[in-house]
């Protein structure tokens, strides 16, 4: 079977910036995958070198089978892209932009308009379709971009942070119309800062940082990878949190985590450590600690991030800010 | 669920198909940014009549050429610059907003993206430099040679544009943002200035005046005098038609070998 990207040793600098250095990963057919990673990461260089923008220097890059440099025309012809931009036209309605892009890609004009059609339908766009783009909102923008990249009905949709800037109401909304697409069976390769949009839409994540692949998984292996509960204390008084940390500390197999602002002290145990659990509770009780909340959960996508590239994403700063900054 | 029309898996639009849809989107683009298309024809005007009322009687032509004759020429050439100008700043424009990105990911002739735009450019050039040149007559320009002579000039600028379309699409793929972009119109206007567009070169200082003399600007604005107004120009300019005619056309075709070659190999590696 073939892979849909399968990814080799990709070097590439910029001048004596190491963008990609020796970046491996494969994806099979019929998944969504998130890579994932701090800015400057690597992220923007790896997925325009999968949409042929640039050429990698050493290492291979096969997209659908195709050799990125041997084969760019072939790769081009079964990819859709959807940048951090909307590489939409202002000065065009919603509808021309997509007939254009459907033009270019060899329809007739009729196929263009039915497909151009069948993507704002699908999108919601109907009613603004014949509005000029410049009087469309962030998130339509957005979406007509991701509409465009569709007319061609690509294998392999490409997403470059596709709710980066956008609205909290905006994401949410873009998100559905990726699941939709995802339903009709287009493999998605998307790229995102954001944890909880990984979590969400992907089934499975690739985390690089500094041009490397670091770990890949689904959502599931990746948090198990990093201890399999997380023990969380909420304490009612800012002052008791010194109590509840001291009695995890001598309880805990590593030191608890102290988030000040929610109140809140997390520590990870091993898997299946229901002893160490038991312990914990008891140690928290004994504290004398007044308890807001207690929790036994799974480790969060970000504990996972921050324990395997040593950053925090910029979701677990803030969810949902605008990072207008490019990896 | 809406499902897309099956369709084949689409191809690609070949290189005429793809000039045709990308000149049809720039030409719609800038007709539908009013501040575009009246920019384009106030400015010309406005540096015309400024020259032609404020300071054309203060400066002298010799030979019993008027200033209005001697200057309407003159501005039509420079005014396929500032017009072919607007062609680096949509480019970087494009290249900012990720249109070009797009296509560039498409199965695409990367020359039809540059040929529909030069293709476009050409045509708004044409209709802004009729309107150029309908001001010059009001304000009182007449011409002494043929009409022939009239419409050969007018096809002469139209080459230009075409020449200088690709100069400005490799500034703006250079450029690659807006800003930087508008950076060259500075240099548009020492380059005009700086020739016999505006005013005779012979009272410029030796330096500029060899500067200015051995300029495309200068060889363009000399070949639509000497074909505008006929042996009347001879006498002050110094040569025939066919003298400056084929040294800007060699001008023109230097400049479009050259920044066309540019250009392609630009794009093609783009901004990797």
């Amino acid at each position: 079977m073939t892979l849909t990207i399968e990814a080799r040793g990709l070097t590439k600098r910029f001048g004596k910036k190491t963008a990609l250095d020796g970046l491996s990963l494969e994806v099979e057919s019929g998944q969504v995958v998130a890579v994932l990673g701090p800015n400057g990461a690597g992220k923007t260089t790896f997925v325009r070198s999968v949409s042929t923008l640039i050429r990698p220097e050493e290492g291979e890059l096969k997209v659908c089978g195709y050799d990125v440099r041997r084969e760019a025309e072939s790769v081009r012809r079964v990819i859709g892209l959807a940048g951090q931009y909307a590489a939409v036209d202002q000065a065009l309605s919603g509808r021309e932009n997509l007939v254009l892009v459907a033009r270019l890609f060899g329809q007739s004009a009729k196929q263009a308009k039915a497909n151009a059609e069948a993507v704002l339908e699908l999108f919601g766009l109907v009613e603004a379709a014949d509005r000029l783009v410049r009087t469309y909102s962030g998130g339509m923008r957005r979406k007509l971009d991701l509409g465009a990249s569709l007319v061609s009905q690509p294998r392999l949709l490409i997403l470059d942070e596709p709710t980066t800037g956008l609205d909290p109401r905006s994401r949410l909304d873009l998100w559905d119309a990726i699941e939709a697409l995802v339903e009709r069976g287009t493999d998605v390769l998307l790229t995102t800062q954001y944890l909880d949009e990984a979590d969400r839409l992907a089934r499975n994540i690739v985390i690089i940082d500094q041009g490397r692949t670091v770990a890949s998984g689904t959502p599931a292996e990746l948090k198990r990878r990093i201890g399999g509960k997380i023990l969380e204390v909420h304490v009612r008084d800012r002052a008791h949190i010194p109590l509840v940390a001291q009695a995890l500390t001598r309880e805990g197999v590593a030191a608890p985590e102290i988030d000040e602002a929610t109140r809140r002290i997390s520590v990870g145990a091993d898997d299946g450590a229901a002893q160490w659990l038991i312990d914990g509770l008891t140690a928290v009780r004994d504290s004398g600690a007044v308890l807001a909340d207690i929790a036994v959960r799974e480790p969060s996508l970000d504990e996972v991030f921050l324990a395997l590239t040593g950053q925090k994403t910029s979701s677990a700063e803030s969810v949902g800010t605008a990072t207008l900054e490019t990896a | 669920m809406t499902t897309l029309t099956p369709t084949i898996r689409t191809g690609r639009a070949g290189i005429v198909t793809g000039t045709g849809l990308l000149a049809k989107r720039t030409t719609v683009t800038f007709l539908r940014r009013p501040e575009l298309v009246v920019l384009s024809l106030v400015q010309m005007s406005a540096i015309m009549l400024t020259f032609r009322f404020i300071f054309g009687g203060a400066i002298g032509t010799a030979h019993g050429l008027p200033y209005v004759d001697f200057s309407v020429p003159g501005f039509i050439t420079a005014g396929v610059l500032f017009q072919t100008l607007g062609t680096a700043i949509g480019i970087a424009e494009d290249m900012e907003q990720g249109f070009i990105d797009r296509l560039r990911s498409m199965p695409f002739s990367t020359a039809a993206m540059l040929t529909g735009r030069v293709v476009a450019d050409t045509g708004i050039l044409a209709i802004v430099l009729a309107v150029t040149t309908a001001v010059g007559f009001a304000v009182g320009f007449r011409l002494q040679a043929s009409v022939l002579g009239g419409l050969e000039a007018f096809g002469l600028c139209l080459v230009f544009g075409l020449a200088f379309s690709w100069l400005f699409i490799a500034v703006g793929l250079l450029a690659g943002n807006v800003k930087a972009a508008q950076g060259v119109s500075m240099i548009v206007f020492i380059v005009t200035f700086a020739s016999s567009a505006y005013v005779p070169t012979q009272t410029m200082p030796g330096w500029l005046r060899a500067f200015a003399e051995n300029q495309p600007v200068t060889a363009m604005a000399n070949a639509v005098r000497s074909l505008t107004l006929g042996s009347h120009s001879q006498a002050f300019l110094g040569h025939g038609p066919g003298y400056f005619v084929i040294r800007s056309l060699f001008w023109a075709g230097g400049i479009l070998v050259a920044f066309s070659v540019i250009s392609v190999a630009k794009f093609r590696r783009a901004a990797g």
